[in-house]
């Protein structure tokens, strides 16, 4: 067991876990498929958004992007927010993070606690209002640093540098790796790195696919593609909605005794389905995904319990990964 | 040959206001070609002059992203169901719209 000099040192090195009970049956004599969590909740912070912050932080150092004091502003759902505001406070920055105001209880209290100030932005005005807002706030304070995660380099290399080395280690027999898409950065950086160690891996991203009014759109070209996504490093992708993700986020806790957030239950979902099909093709599958948070910040939700017609409702119109 | 197509919000106006409308096809293309038949300039909301998938479009073939299908060329079969949806990025939305705008 290693010990760590502060609590930025012990960032990663998560544990790869089997599902004996999610993992799909095969017939005797027919070649194994399992499936493995890596469980990211272990981070310091809870989620596996401690990579992708600290490793922009320290490059934003390093680059003189950032100086001793400067204030950090990031527009965020809540992860990102909630360990960049820990690596902040141990690092000595101050952060203020817009986020929309329909994101749960739990994220806004740890962000506070953590010493964040937070300026909210309508979760009615869809995307518009957050581009005003952003907006609004970088003209009136053009010395604050944005890390903007979307298009930073050392969000993906954060995960080429240690998620994919991490699970290479501990799983060399991997044949999937699944993981969710947002900024992209875990899929790019873990799928470079283990598509040129490892033959004919498959990367595969699950997008959460929303209730209707988070898509607040007026028109197609109002869309947005992260700067840092490569299409060339997925093989598939697939869109897992919300009663698919809540459904599988309680199969982990209830068959498995993983405590995950709904992004993890849609990738979970993701999972189960190349890993059925490697059954029905009958080869050997060892499929990698991530939880990528504990449940604790969503209990608010009233998700975890009551029936799927409930949870879907409860978490209409939420951003739930 | 009856596919389920979702409509997402934006472009209803071209549906009349239906969230799903029905249409045929043996390949997403077949089916673009029929639906804007059926509901006129549709087509055009999806795909490019120069006849690519829009950048800011996502098509799903029972939940999987058609570009990793083939694309235009991705095949259909009886009771398939599509889903088109704006691109967005994952949990941040909006956000990362607008953090691309700060950048500029």
């Amino acid at each position: 067991m290693a010990r760590f000099e502060s609590l930025l040192d012990a960032c990663g090195g998560t544990p790869p876990v089997g599902l004996p009970r999610l993992s799909p049956a095969v017939d005797e004599g027919a070649p194994p498929v399992r499936l493995w969590a890596k469980l990211e909740d272990r981070n310091p912070t809870g989620s596996i958004k401690d990579r992708p912050a600290l490793f922009m932080v320290r490059e934003a150092e390093e680059s003189g992007h950032l100086r001793p004091g400067d204030t950090i502003l990031e527009p965020t759902s809540g992860n990102t927010g909630i360990a960049l505001a820990m690596v902040a406070k141990l690092r000595g920055y101050r952060l203020v993070c817009v986020m929309p105001e329909n994101v749960s209880a739990e994220r806004v209290q740890l962000l506070r606690m953590y010493g964040a100030e937070i300026i909210f932005s309508p979760a009615a005005g869809g995307s518009n209002q957050a581009v005003a807002t952003a907006k609004q706030i970088a003209a009136e304070h053009p010395d604050w640093k944005m890390l903007f995660q979307y298009g930073n380099p050392a969000n993906a290399r954060a995960h080429y540098e240690t998620t994919g080395p991490e699970l290479l280690h501990d799983l060399p027999t991997i044949t999937h790796f699944v993981a969710g898409l947002g900024t992209t950065g875990t899929l790019m950086g873990t799928g470079r790195f283990l598509k040129e160690k490892v033959d004919g891996i498959q990367i595969i991203a699950a997008e959460p696919r929303y209730g209707e009014l988070v898509y607040g759109l007026r028109n197609i070209d109002e869309g947005y593609v992260p700067e840092l996504y490569d299409p060339t490093v997925l093989d598939r992708r697939f869109s897992v909605g919300t009663r698919d993700a809540v459904l599988r986020t309680r199969q982990l806790v209830e068959v498995e005794g993983i405590f995950a957030g709904f992004s993890s239950g849609a990738i979970l979902h993701a999972a189960l389905a190349v890993a059925l099909e490697a059954v029905r093709e009958g080869r050997r599958a060892d499929v990698a995904f991530v939880v990528a948070d504990g449940g604790w910040k969503y209990l608010s939700t009233g998700a975890y319990g009551g029936t799927l017609n409930d949870a879907e409702e409860a978490l209409d119109g939420q951003l739930w990964a | 040959m009856a596919i389920e197509v979702r409509v997402p919000t934006i472009l209803r106006s071209y549906t009349g206001g239906s969230k799903v409308v029905e249409g045929s096809g043996d390949t997403l293309s077949a089916l673009i070609d029929d639906l804007d038949s059926k509901h006129s300039g549709f087509k055009g909301r999806l795909i490019t002059p120069e006849g690519g998938l829009h950048r800011f479009v996502n098509i799903y073939i029972n939940d999987e992203d058609v570009r990793f299908l083939g694309a235009l060329d991705a095949k259909l079969s009886d009771g398939d169901s599509v889903t088109i949806l704006p691109a967005v990025a994952g949990g941040a939305l909006g956000f990362a719209a607008a953090a691309a705008l700060l950048r500029k």
